[in-house]
């Protein structure tokens, strides 16, 4: 197997971090880069796209230069990288499905960017799976590398339990907790699943307000030319 | 005023107008065209309809910009539309929240035809037109969504592929024509995308058409005397021009509301995982305009059955003009169908419903009780309120 440049465990170390984390979804992304990313990607999310979650292009260049993508061969015919720019894909650590399967028991980590959408139960639902591992009761036999979690119908699921207590820290002091990380990490999620959702109701507000009034325009000019008509 | 075609060829105006009378034209069809007085506001779903059409085929050229129709590609290029494309949430929210308000206008606009008796003489190629347009956006519609390659886009294109080939004679060659191979792939991608596209502007060219018959036999009105006099009409401007700005307004915040606060609504949230051969989703629902015909398919044991039942649900409007020999037209005047009328509607309601539910037991018997139900109101208790009220 090649080697990947990125860390098949916890990639903790050269995450860049938004200057002062303080909405879920900004320590939500927090948790994705140091915990998530070492399994899962966000294949139809750019790394560009995080700027409209408050973070700078230079933590986003320098976020996507950490990683490193397939970038054809070199002369010898040996696969070739480069660093991320902030135009590619948050992609998954696995160059394609088998590696995924190889390395998760023949399980491939889905892909993040619609989960919040199309996981029944949403971002709740998430939060509710990260928090719901507990150990296996006694005459309950699972397979290797499945884990025991009492959120999903079939009480067991391929992700080993991805939270633990204190496993980094947030710059704005908030105290990183399972539960704390799981809410926030879920809000992430969340907004990576409804694009533009902000900047689509302040546009909402905007459009209705506009139409209203020119309801209320049209509404006087048409009874004032209906006026004796009917 | 004097009328143009008199000025002397240094006038502009009179200069065009002997070339080519466009200005006359639009003053003759939109500004003096003589409209029933007592219009209420179900007669602006049509204005509603048109400018809806507008706005879909305007969003769908720039989707159609940026969209992919490679199996490969295609979902990654409707994912890029709404998150990295400028304004592509936008464009294609409209885009999408445009078929929920096409479909609901047309129903609305049929039911208003239907309860009116718009469909009578002189209006049976109105009606046609307007039915035929009907047809038209469906079969757009089912190809628009084929295109952003969901599993629903899969799924339900091949439940409808499947139902395409149980059609005796013609069903296999025209689901080889959609597919262009054994199963639904790049190819079938590929001509479902050409179809959708060189439909919008067919339905364009059809409107143009439903529009001039109107225009030839002019607007039926609630009371379903056609008038008779100037004095019982008025000139469509500025008289029903600023009535239908006004209603426009208020569509246009529905349309607002649903594109900028309920985009979820708009579509089924399986779409958003890329189609997967391999994997069948739990339920296949359609879109909630397709859910009424796709519970009659349903409802059938047969699956020629079914195909022959929904598709006839469909038929028996085509033939109502015939069906309905009446001649009165409201069915506020008309104490069998004032009944049979509103029933037949809640059963359209209640197929819709029911194709949107999971097929128990429960949901097949309401949908077998509507669809009986729509087909008696329209192949007996028309005829037979038409011979009644013709005998009285």
């Amino acid at each position: 197997m090649t080697h990947w440049p990125r860390n098949f465990l916890l990639a903790t170390s050269l995450t860049v971090l938004p200057a002062a984390a303080s909405t879920p979804a900004q320590r939500g992304l927090m948790v994705f880069q140091q915990v998530c990313s070492a399994c899962h990607g966000l294949e139809h999310v750019d790394y560009g796209d995080m700027s409209s979650l408050g973070l700078s292009t230079d933590e986003i260049r320098k976020w996507a230069a950490d990683q490193q993508l397939p970038n054809g061969t070199d002369d010898n015919g040996d696969p070739k990288t480069r660093p991320a720019t902030a135009t590619d894909p948050i992609l998954s650590p696995y160059p394609n499905e088998a590696v995924g399967r190889l390395a998760n028991h023949g399980l491939l980590p889905p892909d993040l960017s619609r989960l919040a959408l199309t996981l029944p139960g949403g971002a709740g639902e998430i939060r509710q799976i990260l928090l719901s591992y507990a150990p296996a009761p006694a005459g309950v036999k699972l397979d290797e590398g499945r884990y025991y979690n009492t959120a999903l119908k079939w009480k067991h699921i391929g992700m080993p339990p991805p939270l633990q207590d204190g496993m980094l820290t947030y710059p704005d002091g908030t105290q990183a907790t399972p539960a704390q990380m799981a809410g926030d990490v879920s809000a992430f999620l969340d907004w990576v699943a409804h694009p533009h959702q902000a900047e689509r109701r302040r546009i909402g507000i905007y459009v209705l307000a506009y139409l209203a009034l020119m309801a209320l325009l049209t509404f006087l000019l048409q009874r004032r030319i209906w006026k004796g008509r009917r | 005023m004097t009328s143009p075609l008199k000025t002397p060829d240094t006038d502009p105006r009179g200069w065009f107008e002997r070339r080519l009378p466009v200005m006359s034209l639009l003053r003759r069809e939109y500004v003096a065209f003589p409209m029933p007085r007592n219009l209420n506001a179900l007669w602006s779903f049509g204005a509603f309809l048109i400018v809806t059409m507008v706005f879909m085929v305007a969003s769908g050229l720039f989707l159609a910009i940026n969209y992919t129709p490679d199996i490969t590609q295609a979902f990654a290029s409707v994912e890029a539309i709404d998150r990295q494309i400028p304004s592509g949430w936008f464009i294609r929210s409209l885009h999408m929240g445009g078929v929920t308000m096409l479909f609901a206008c047309l129903y609305i606009h049929i039911g208003r035809s239907l309860w009116y008796g718009s469909y009578k003489a002189p209006r049976e190629l109105l009606w046609l037109t307007g039915l035929g347009l009907m047809l038209m956006v469906m079969v757009t519609a089912f190809a628009g969504y084929v295109l952003p390659w969901g599993q629903m886009s899969y799924w339900g294109a091949t439940v409808i592929l499947n139902a395409v080939h149980a059609i005796p004679l013609i069903g296999q060659p025209l689901s080889e024509l959609l597919l262009g191979g054994d199963t639904l792939g790049n190819v079938a991608l590929h001509r479902l995308f050409v179809l959708h596209f060189t439909m919008a502007f067919a339905i364009l060219a059809a409107i143009a058409l439903h529009v001039a018959a109107l225009h030839v036999v002019k607007s039926n009105n609630p009371s379903g005397i056609d008038p008779v006099s100037p004095s019982q009409t008025l000139p469509f401007h500025p008289y029903y021009t600023s009535r239908d700005g006004f209603a426009l307004c208020l569509f246009l915040m529905v349309y607002a509301g649903l594109v900028f606060f309920l985009p979820d609504l708009l579509t089924l949230a399986d779409n958003y995982v890329q189609a997967n051969p391999l994997v069948t989703p739990r339920d296949i629902r359609p879109e909630w305009y397709f859910a009424p015909f796709y519970a009659i398919l349903r409802a059938v044991p047969s699956r020629l059955g079914g195909l022959l039942l929904a598709s006839g649900s469909l038929a028996v409007l085509f033939v109502l003009p015939w069906l309905d020999r009446s001649a009165v037209r409201p069915a506020t005047r008309r104490p069998m169908v004032r009944l049979s009328l509103p029933l037949a509607f809640a059963a359209f309601i209640l197929l819709g419903i029911a194709g949107m539910h999971a097929p128990t037991p429960a949901w097949l018997l309401a949908s077998r009780v509507a669809m009986a139900w729509w087909f008696i109101h329209f192949l007996l208790v028309m005829p037979l309120a038409s011979e009644r009220e013709m005998s009285s």
